[in-house]
């Protein structure tokens, strides 16, 4: 299948109300996407688009906070989910043939995909041999990412979403926002709009006099899908988690769209990223703690499904799990990158980020918006794209992401490795290039380096606290003021100092007689927000 | 598809480097420095804790005697103002004995239109979590196939105090056999989906009546 293949067809229609959406495009990223400042710039002059986001964020934030609180052993939670991640990244060929073994004893067939278009391929081939043309889908990121349902669509498969979000996402022809929310976008207003006008080209339509009632807009959404669910023959879904050693697949919701979706139908399909896989049936004890306090900020979200392989006369007679790579492999080989693969999906991370509730999620691309998405999109996909190569400085780097992240993964940290990968590797950073190449040069030879901090501390009062030009100069420090130039350089300060018993060797300086100095660094201690010289990069 | 196999594995092992290919040891108990429970280990506390979570998320929980269960459950059934329920295989039979709901038996087994015409569903469960408020059903007597939990719209689900009451998320995941399809019930369908607001009632039953049958209630 070719890149052409899998572009929507009738793909010119807006984000609420703005640019024409972008082409989907080989790596399941989108042709024509713009950089972040570009797409964030346009996003925080809707007035409505930050109140929304404002407002649910907010929410989000005071109940999370409540519900971890309840759990005094949170710290030591988090700590085992990291490590039971990381152990699992660390032998997931091992973990992966597991599961395969496993799914297939108990009943099930695993299939494996290189890419996108190979498990678009996979899942369209085992739709069409079940003779079906339409699915119920359980909102799932694998199958976003891959853009599964525009791939059914070219074959003249129906796929529908039945999470509450994706139904407005899908119904109002939108991208996603939020991982966990993806119309989040939109305000009870927008949504009964969306209702009124567009449910019955889907199917029922909307109730009479339907108004902005939360509880109103859930019931109409019931009746509507209720008939997709009673006659559905197939279904497909992503997974929370896969467990290893018994093939058991894992799915957190809240709605029982996706009870529906993964019970009533004959055929079941699983599309599963090959991270999501975790060793043990007692590993879920930690997982299914973390996950629901740090998503919807609940003690446990309303239903929790398990299932291994088939059983009889309970649920689909035949399943089947796709497992994808899609850049994941690429992620892993990355030593500093490869934490975003321990991700468990949960949004946190998004709920808290400052840059997030401004611009919302769709400049960030799509799927995976906010700060995990800053760092495993560029991964998935590479740094080559405007996009990807800007989706590192999407960040103020204030660890907000990092202090939530229910498995520990230290955003900032990533995102500083991969701004030095797009400044080597990617176009459009050839100033700081420059930059590096004259610093370089200076640090190579040391008479010239001396000359040069010399000049600089002998010019120091003409030393501007803003640069006048060129203009990405100015833009920087039209909100940041320069560090003072000192007025002598370290070479002068240390010749003056550098004598036996002189003040800079003092012992209460040397950090060999600190006794107390055995713990081990703390892991953001290599972050630039712990830099205490760098107070404008604090949000 | 073998090829895809096989380059997926290798692209592991190549990320990875030396560690790959190898048997790894299990996780190692000493990093699992979380707690076992959160809760008191007194019975009578987690059947009351239990109460109390399952009510925080709108579920409507009632407390009785094994002596009162039929006339509880006869109650709940004309308050929701059924007239047909679906009995799983292996329900005590008492459990309908002061109620004169049709009653409506997964024979055939009953199809999801079927199903969807029935108004309540009576079920048992195989545990259900303090901490957290949580029913599991496991299919086992009693509870049926998953199907009969979800889509009639009233759930009526007997618990047995204190033998059935874990206190924690931990010593329910030890408990259960996962060769069994689960699924955990928190209260009844709900949404967070508009404005991140907490909604009751989706997909699942709209009403969830949980009695809680012994455990010095």
């Amino acid at each position: 299948m070719t890149a052409e293949d899998r572009t929507r067809p009738g793909s010119g229609t807006r984000r609420h109300g703005e640019a024409p959406r972008p082409t989907a495009g080989a790596a399941g990223t989108f042709v024509g996407m713009p950089a972040f400042p570009q797409a964030a710039a346009r996003a925080v002059r809707d007035e409505r688009l930050r109140a929304n986001l404002r407002h649910a964020t907010g929410t989000i934030r005071a109940k999370r906070a409540g519900a971890v609180a309840e759990l005094d052993d949170w710290q030591h939670l988090r700590q085992a989910g990291k490590e039971i991640k990381d152990h699992t990244l660390a032998h997931l060929d091992h973990y992966l043939l597991q599961a395969e073994e496993a799914v297939t004893a108990a009943g099930g067939t695993v299939h494996w995909a290189r890419d996108a278009a190979e498990a678009n391929a996979i899942v369209t081939g085992l739709v069409e041999a079940t003779g079906e043309t339409e699915v119920v889908k359980v909102k799932s990121m694998a199958t976003q990412e891959i853009r599964l349902n525009d791939a059914l669509a070219e074959h003249g498969i129906a796929a529908y979403e039945t999470d509450l979000a994706e139904l407005i996402v899908q119904l109002g022809d939108d991208e996603p926002s939020h991982i966990l929310v993806p119309a989040i976008h939109r305000n009870r207003g927008q949504i009964r709009d969306i209702f009124r006008e567009r449910m019955a080209a889907w199917g029922r339509p909307a109730p009479e006099g339907l108004t902005d009632e939360p509880a109103e807009l859930a019931e109409a959404a019931r009746l509507h899908l209720r008939e997709k669910f009673l006659r559905a023959k197939v279904g497909v879904s992503g997974a929370n988690f896969l467990v290893a050693e018994t093939g058991t697949v894992v799915i957190v919701e809240s709605e029982g769209n996706g009870r529906m979706c993964l019970t009533l139908p004959k055929t079941l399909i699983s599309v599963v990223g090959i991270e999501k896989v975790v060793p043990t049936w007692r590993d879920l004890e930690v997982f299914l703690q973390l996950l629901p306090r740090s998503s919807t900020a609940e003690r446990m979200n309303p239903y929790t499904s398990t299932f291994t392989g088939t059983t009889d006369a309970d649920g689909p007679s035949e399943f089947h799990l796709v497992l994808l790579d899609n850049g994941r492999t690429d992620t892993l080989a990355d030593a500093v990158g490869r934490q975003a693969l321990r991700c468990i999906r949960c949004s946190a991370c998004l709920n808290v980020c400052p840059v997030y509730e401004r611009t919302g999620g769709h400049a960030y691309g799509v799927p995976y918006p906010g700060p995990i998405g800053a760092i495993l999109t560029p991964q998935l996909h590479g740094l080559q794209g405007a996009l990807e190569a800007s989706l590192p400085y999407a960040s103020s780097l204030c660890g907000a992401c990092y202090d939530v992240c229910p498995v520990a993964i230290d955003i900032p940290e990533v995102l500083v490795e991969l701004r030095e990968r797009s400044a080597q590797e990617a176009a459009g950073h050839t100033a700081e290039r420059a930059a590096m190449g004259a610093a370089t040069w200076l640090l190579d030879h040391p008479a010239a380096y001396r000359a040069a901090t010399r000049a600089a501390t002998a010019g120091r009062s003409l030393a501007p606290r803003q640069l006048p030009y060129p203009a990405a100069a100015r833009n920087w420090t039209a909100t940041r003021a320069l560090p003072q130039v000192p007025a002598e350089t370290f070479h002068q300060w240390w010749k003056k100092h550098d004598r036996p018993g002189g003040s800079a060797r003092s012992s209460s300086q040397r950090p060999s007689q600190d006794g107390a100095r055995d713990d081990p660094p703390s892991p953001r201690s290599s972050s630039p927000d712990d830099t205490p010289d760098t107070p404008q990069d604090q949000a | 598809m073998n090829d895809a196999r096989d380059t997926v594995l290798a692209r592991i092992r190549g990320a990875l480097g030396d560690g790959a290919g190898r048997t790894p040891g299990p996780f190692p108990e000493d990093r699992r420095r979380y707690a076992a429970s959160h809760t008191s280990a007194d019975p009578g506390d987690r059947t009351a804790l239990l109460a109390e979570h399952l009510a925080d998320y709108r579920a409507h929980v009632h407390r009785t005697t094994e002596e009162e269960l039929p006339s509880a459950v006869g109650r709940l059934l004309a308050a929701h103002g059924s007239r047909t329920v679906v009995v799983p295989p292996g329900l005590p039979e008492g459990w309908l004995a002061e109620t004169d709901v049709e009653q409506v038996h997964d024979s055939g087994p009953l199809t999801a239109v079927e199903l969807d015409a029935v108004d309540s569903v009576l079920t048992g469960c195989v545990l259900a979590i303090a901490e957290t408020g949580t029913i599991v059903l496991d299919s086992g007597p009693g509870q049926g196939r998953r199907a009969l939990s979800l889509v009639p719209d009233h759930h009526v689900c007997v618990i047995r105090a204190p033998e059935q009451v874990v206190a924690s998320v931990p010593e329910a995941v030890a408990r259960l056999d996962p060769a069994r399809p689960q699924t955990w019930i928190s209260g009844p369908s709900a949404t967070s989906d508009i404005e991140l607001d907490r909604v009751e009632g989706v997909h699942g039953p709209r009403t969830l009546d949980v009695v809680i049958v012994g455990g010095a209630g």
